[in-house]
């Protein structure tokens, strides 16, 4: 399809094929479940899309086109691992088990993160591009001196592979062998420069000059992403070190809802991958190998109908935070110029209510 | 109460020392802090005892040391980071007002970022360029962030372990022309927050503040000064961020008159906040309006030519002079 060092396990007509590494360990049930994982995902988007239009969301980053690698890679995850994401994310928090409507809560600009990153072992949304890659080195290098069998997965696009942070998170997480997966979506766009910009090389290629092996795994395809996310968190949790993944995709929608993607891109290479669409695919492969009824699909689609409806509910029920919240956390312990600022606002009459 | 004589280099390495025997979360990192101790040998022996999981000699990327820090501290660790310089603390910078000043937010109050970032800072040493830089203005304009500085060695041991212990992260200043100096350290204990200015000498005629290589610097003009007749009170601020207003208002309504001493440039800086806060809180006790004596706004000269740049014991006399020059 794309190159021969692609791992792929099923094509776009969802017809399995073998690899020399790879082989596909999932149930028809498991596959069932992942592909409404991603189906009710992909709804979430279109909603969120809708709310933006509406005025109700400031902004929204879809994701239409990586459901499958988003959905494949979280659903390798132990329960014990931390995921670092960025804005795009989606398919990871809900694979992690964060609230949808606490997904929208930044996208609302009601917060600036949205959940409790412990208590679902995922990081709050890294809006600066690169900057979590590092952080979650230095977790992994905590997991370690933990003696934890944890692994920690990173994620970021083919437009962060330029960043410094990225490329310094490679030589730290190789020289220290941290039990770190950096997990690599090359949607093609970093907004509108395409990755032949940002890379002169196939990005997975990177790996091995930094130490450390790279895959390139088509992105499109949620039981290739799934087995190689799979086995790279493993062998980070056995001590084998750090693996990046890249998963070639594409990114079907804007980059986000300020974005106009006609200005830079052929509508002929949208058609493309159209073809390539992770959902239909595995949808062919449930079809003929298991032979799932249409009766299963329509369920799956009228949850995913009532889900989006609950999420808007719960989006337009968040209303304005109280001002003086803007005070608390800044600090962990008490600071004169946080307790300046809140009398002052108390002063003015501002705060403490629903304004 | 047991007093031990050290240099400033030394108590910081014994307040390092004592910080990773109290709590074993407690991690060192930075470039050749390991084997070599450490450009000035403030790490000097403790990957030794404490081992290289401990203290660690990173690869050589100052965003790395910041940023593998963050994740350290999502896990539950400590560390403590050194940048080798002021000057190459730049690379960091993102990591440094993108993440560690805003995660406890970002976070609504899960993540602690209880790490410190230690900076040798000003100059003085003779060094060749980006070795001598004030960056601390930057650190301190950022919420989320706190900036200290030490002046003595008694300070310098029990302020480094007062920023590792507090939960919220800290630009740790190191005056690295003082680290050479001796004084007293009492190892049982020490009376002030890590925050507090702290009166040096007691004068009645014009306050004079300021932190790190200034308060030598401010201890010796008011030596002179006394001989002139006139009363100098120093006060060391230790914290740049917050400040400790109170003491500083205490100070001026009994003077009157404010002179402000800093190696950095003198424009949107420390002492600008200073002089404009406490022209606020005490316009009625001022005699005088509030001198800067600090750096030129220019890059930081060659060494050959530093001690023109940084405040002198005349530039900060002359400054007296012009408060003192003003009808009351």
């Amino acid at each position: 399809m794309i190159d021969e060092e692609l791992v792929q396990l099923l094509t776009p007509e969802g017809e399995r094929v073998s690899h020399p590494d790879y082989t596909s360990s999932l149930s028809g049930e498991e596959v069932l479940s992942m592909y409404r994982d991603m189906v009710i995902v992909r709804r979430l988007c279109n909603e969120s899309t809708s709310l933006q239009r509406q005025g109700q969301l400031a902004l929204w980053a879809p994701l239409q086109g990586q459901e499958g690698a988003q959905i494949g890679a979280g659903r390798a995850l132990a329960p014990m691992d931390f995921t670092f994401p960025t804005y795009r994310e989606h398919g990871i928090a809900w694979c992690r088990g964060v609230p949808p409507e606490s997904l929208l809560r930044l996208f609302r600009a009601v917060s600036n993160g949205g959940w409790d990153p412990q208590k679902y072992r995922h990081h709050v949304p890294t809006i600066v591009l690169g900057n979590q890659v590092l952080n979650a080195v230095g977790y992994a290098m905590g997991v370690q001196r933990d003696g934890a069998e944890e692994a920690v997965l990173t994620f970021f696009g083919d437009g962060a592979s330029s960043q410094g942070d990225v490329l310094e998170a490679f030589v730290w997480a190789s020289s220290f062998n941290a039990p770190v997966v950096f997990f690599c979506q090359n949607n093609q766009f970093g907004i509108s420069t395409p990755s032949s910009t940002q890379s002169k090389v196939p990005l997975f290629r990177r790996a091995r000059g930094f130490g450390f092996p790279g895959v390139r795994v088509d992105g499109n395809d949620l039981l290739a992403c799934y087995e190689v996310t799979k086995a790279a968190l493993e062998n980070a949790r056995a001590g084998g070190g750090p693996t990046l993944i890249e998963a070639y995709t594409y990114r079907m929608g804007a980059h986000t809802t300020s974005d106009d993607p006609t200005r830079y891109r052929v509508e002929a290479e949208v058609e493309v991958w159209k073809h390539r669409d992770p959902i239909e695919r595995i949808k062919a492969l449930l079809v003929r190998e298991y032979h799932s009824k249409p009766a299963a699909f329509e369920a799956i689609g009228a949850e995913a109908e009532a889900f989006a409806l609950k999420l808007r509910d719960d989006v337009l029920a968040m209303g304005r935070p109280d001002p003086l919240s803007m005070f608390d956390n800044v600090y962990a312990e008490p600071h004169p110029l946080i307790d300046e600022g809140r009398r002052d606002m108390v002063e003015l009459g501002i705060g403490g209510g629903v304004h | 109460m047991v007093t031990t004589t050290m240099t400033m280099a030394k108590a910081l390495n014994e307040g390092l020392r004592r910080a990773m025997e109290k709590d074993p979360k407690v991690l060192l990192m930075g470039e050749d802090i390991g084997k070599l101790g450490g450009v000035f040998r403030i790490t000097d022996g403790l990957q030794k005892d404490f081992g290289q999981d401990r203290v660690i000699d990173t690869p050589l990327a100052e965003s790395a040391i910041v940023g593998t820090a963050v994740g350290l501290a999502i896990r539950g660790y400590r560390a403590v980071c050194e940048m080798q310089f002021d000057g190459f603390v730049f690379p960091a910078f993102d990591q440094i007002v993108s993440q560690v000043a805003k995660l406890h937010k970002r976070s609504d109050g899960v993540y602690t970022m209880g790490l410190v970032i230690r900076l040798p800072f000003q100059g003085g040493i003779g060094a060749i360029e980006h070795h001598s830089e004030s960056p601390e203005a930057y650190f301190a304009h950022t919420p989320g962030l706190r900036v200290v500085s030490c002046s003595t060695p008694h300070d310098a041991y029990w302020m480094i372990q007062q920023s590792i212990e507090h939960d919220d992260p800290i630009i740790f200043c190191e005056p690295k022309s003082r680290y050479w100096e001796k004084g007293e350290v009492d190892l049982e204990g020490s009376p002030y927050g890590l925050f507090d200015a702290v009166v040096r000498r007691e004068g009645t005629d014009v306050t004079v503040v300021g932190y790190g290589s200034s308060v030598k610097t401010m201890l010796r003009a008011a030596e002179t000064a006394a001989g002139e007749g006139t009363s100098l009170e120093v006060i060391d601020l230790r914290g740049i961020a917050p400040i400790d207003m109170d003491t500083l208002v205490t100070s001026l309504e009994k003077t009157g008159r404010l002179v402000v001493v800093q190696e950095a440039p003198r424009s949107t800086s420390v002492g600008s906040e200073i002089v404009a806060e406490l022209t606020e809180r005490c316009f009625y006790s001022l005699r005088a309006p509030g001198i800067r004596v600090a750096g030129y706004h220019v890059p930081y000269p060659p060494s050959r030519i530093e001690e023109d740049y940084r405040p002198t014991v005349e530039r900060v006399l002359d400054a007296v002079d012009r408060v003192m020059g003003y009808a009351s």
